[in-house]
């Protein structure tokens, strides 16, 4: 008896992840499917244009991205402005050692972000999703910019164009407690867009979502390989159990 | 008996090739111990007929084993042990070498998995007094194996060369710098340099595929040699040899390991590698305990990450050492005075007590002497939580001689074993828990009092297994 309760307690493994971060992230929307080629492609797209000028993804090779069902030529024409053959990783030119100068830090090599944003407040993906979404002015800071996930972050806001100038506001809410009407007041921070930019914020978050759905699948491109060779070695390992349960049984039948 | 003096071998499985493959055997037989190994550890090694569920992990133990070495030459062969390199060869092997990821995969989930077999298959030694006499050897061995289970782990965690390999790699090798008068030129030996770097990498490399791996073969080899000379404990903790079939001079309640356990192990084996299998196809970072998120950002010296937690096989012993404050010293050094009355109070041997005394007096110096005169005797509370961390991890070394207990299995042992037992595991979880979070002042405090706990379990065991009301053993295996 005592030894069934033991094992019960060995088997559930608490699972809570390390330290929690104190923002609370927005999740990466569902609608936005993973191996959705039209929102893979247009991530790559604006990662390049965008992203590349100071950030590569230097673990990553140009012609892996037949993946999201571009050939080798689209790749070429399209996503190639630095004359680099396909078969080369997705480096830049920037010397850390002079970024780091300009903007305080080198910015990150992108190829494994967001596996490594990853914590127990959300995935790598919704991270990033909250922090391009981030952005706001602030005066105080060398580059005009702060940022609510990432505070103090030596990155300008790169996409302020499209998604337009927010500012943080701080708003004072009541939140009813209690059963007699009583109210508490709460100091709530928010982002409030000040001036509109080139895109609507439905299809900046959209663009946005698809570049995280982008950065997602570069940090792991065997993802989807790695979930469909696992369903068959399942299957396999299901019949196996069930066979060598039977041969377990005719074995056994004659100890008592 | 003159090895050409050997009967010839006769197969029965091989069907028409009988005569031939009969013939082979027979021409190696008469060269090498060929058959006797084969009935000596497999045939005819009679183990209990009553193994239950905590008896598959052995034998999951030994798979993991292989599988760590074999997917580990693979990765040797991509991997490249140098600062500069090392990160971007491992996520060359997860996007360029094909099946890499796979491999990978199956080695960094296989790491947490050794461990999570290894400890299931220590608890059932717990359980079933698997360390008693005549098994103390086994014990030692399979605790020898533990500690090179953990700095193989170690090693090559930080192989990877993300921030918690560098971290961690930093935060431990830092542990010996707190050795009194050594510590400082110890830690530098260790890394070869004044922080961790390329040629910490490079050693803990080789130490890591060749080093302890040599060790650890060798030491499952005596673990099995002893285990097999003596035979194996089962779920009653009764020995079979007691009682032999008088026609074949058999153990009447054993069985021969082949053909028996080798099919019921093969049922284990596909069991685990299916529970291995979901977790290595579908979230291989194990919600960041398996890998820690934080490893995917290249190591940087310069950059200490805010939270530094060991992967989750380390954490009890982590928490232990974080649990030694200042504020925690008067409560250890009144835990070695109780300790030292107990003996003093219970042991009749003058030179024990003697020795007790001595022993604790030198202790509680060591830790809570006042400074006079500018003059330190006692310790950094960082030394102590070195020692507790050391002690905690070698004191499995003495259960065959604190287990006083009349039987063995814990089915007829007293409410008071068992209590302890379900305290330690408790402790054990909840240490381990603490270990994977940031300190605040409540869990420095849970820790504290589940350290005490930790470590009651294993120093009171003399006196609780004496004092327990166990019911007697019965003759044979229950089933």
């Amino acid at each position: 008896m005592l030894a069934r309760m033991l094992a019960g307690a060995l088997l559930c493994v608490p699972l809570a992840a390390a330290a929690a971060e104190g923002v609370k992230l927005d999740r990466l929307p569902a609608d936005i499917g993973a191996n959705d080629p039209v929102s893979l492609q247009r991530g790559a797209q604006v990662f390049v244009n965008y992203c590349m000028g100071c950030h590569g993804a230097a673990y990553m090779r140009y012609n892996r991205l037949q993946d999201l069902g571009l050939t080798e030529q689209q790749i070429k024409d399209n996503l190639i402005f630095n004359g680099a053959k396909t078969g080369e990783l997705m480096k830049i030119a920037m010397d850390p050692n002079q970024s780091r100068e300009w903007l305080g830090a080198a910015p990150p090599d992108l190829s494994v972000i967001a596996r490594s944003r990853s914590s127990s407040a959300g995935s790598g993906a919704d991270w990033l999703y909250s922090y391009l979404r981030g952005f706001y002015r602030d005066a105080s800071r060398p580059s005009g910019w702060n940022n609510t996930v990432y505070p103090n972050v030596g990155m300008p806001h790169v996409l302020w164009q499209l998604q337009g100038e927010q500012v943080l506001r701080t708003e004072t809410q009541s939140i009813p407690r209690g059963s007699k009407g009583e109210v508490e007041k709460r100091e709530v921070q928010k982002l409030v867009l000040e001036n509109p930019g080139a895109m609507s914020p439905a299809d900046y978050d959209r663009m946005v979502g698809d570049l995280v759905n982008f950065l997602a699948y570069v940090a792991e491109p065997s993802r989807q390989a790695r979930i469909d060779l696992g369903i068959y070695v399942l299957l396999f390992l299901g019949v196996l159990f069930v066979l060598a349960y039977l041969l377990k049984k005719e074995y056994w039948k004659d100890v008592h | 008996m003159a090895a050409a003096d050997k009967q010839p071998v006769t197969v029965t499985w091989a069907g028409p090739l009988n005569g031939a493959v009969g013939c082979f055997i027979t021409w190696v037989d008469q060269r090498f111990p060929l058959m006797s190994l084969w009935r000596d550890h497999l045939a005819e090694y009679y183990a209990p007929k009553n193994f239950n569920f905590w008896y598959y992990f052995g034998s999951l133990a030994m798979l993991v084993l292989v599988m760590q070495i074999v997917t580990g030459i693979f990765l040797t062969m991509h991997y490249k042990p140098d600062a500069g390199e090392a990160f971007a060869s491992v996520e060359y092997i997860m996007r360029d070498v094909p099946g890499g990821w796979l491999i990978r995969y199956l080695h960094s989930t296989g790491a947490s998995f050794f461990f999570i077999v290894v400890y299931l298959h220590m608890f059932r030694g717990l359980l079933y007094g698997s360390y008693r006499k005549p098994r103390e050897l086994v014990w030692i061995f399979g605790m020898l194996i533990y500690l090179c289970l953990m700095a193989e782990a170690f090693f090559g965690y930080l192989l990877p060369w993300g921030q918690m390999s560098y971290w961690g790699a930093q935060v431990i090798v830092n542990l010996f710098d707190a050795i009194p008068w050594v510590g400082p030129t110890l830690a530098i030996w260790i890394r070869g340099d004044y922080v961790v770097a390329d040629a910490t990498l490079n050693r803990f490399f080789a130490f890591h595929v060749i080093a302890i791996p040599l060790l650890l073969l060798g030491l499952v080899a005596a673990h099995i040699m002893a285990l097999h000379e003596v035979g194996s404990n089962n779920p009653d903790g009764v020995e079979i040899k007691k009682v032999k079939d008088p026609k074949t001079g058999h153990p009447a309640d054993g069985i021969p390991f082949h053909p028996y356990y080798t099919v019921k192990d093969t049922l284990g084996v596909v069991a685990f590698l299916i529970a291995f299998c979901v977790i290595m196809f579908f979230m291989p970072e194990f919600g960041g305990y398996f890998l820690e998120y934080n490893n995917f950002i290249p190591a940087d010296p310069l950059k200490t990450p805010p939270h530094i937690a060991p992967v989750w096989y380390f954490t009890p012993y982590y928490s232990i050492l974080r649990a030694v404050t200042e504020d925690f010293m008067i409560f250890l050094a009144a835990g070695v005075a109780l300790y030292v009355l107990l003996i003093c109070f219970t042991v009749k041997d003058i030179r024990v007590r003697i020795a007790a005394v001595g022993a604790g007096l030198i202790a509680i110096v060591l830790m809570i002497a006042p400074t006079v005169n500018d003059v330190t005797i006692a310790l950094d509370p960082k030394v102590w939580g070195v020692a507790l961390m050391g002690i905690g991890t070698l004191i499995y070394f003495l259960l065959p001689w604190l287990d006083q207990s009349p039987v063995k299995s814990i089915r007829y042992k007293g409410p008071i074993a068992k209590v302890a037992l379900t305290l330690f595991v408790v402790s054990f979880f909840v240490l381990g828990y603490l270990g994977t979070l940031s300190v605040t002042e409540g869990r420095t405090l849970l820790a504290q009092v589940f350290t005490l706990a930790y470590f009651a379990f294993f120093l009171l065991m003399p006196w609780y297994t004496r004092m327990d009301r166990t019911r007697p053993e019965p003759e044979r295996v229950t089933g």
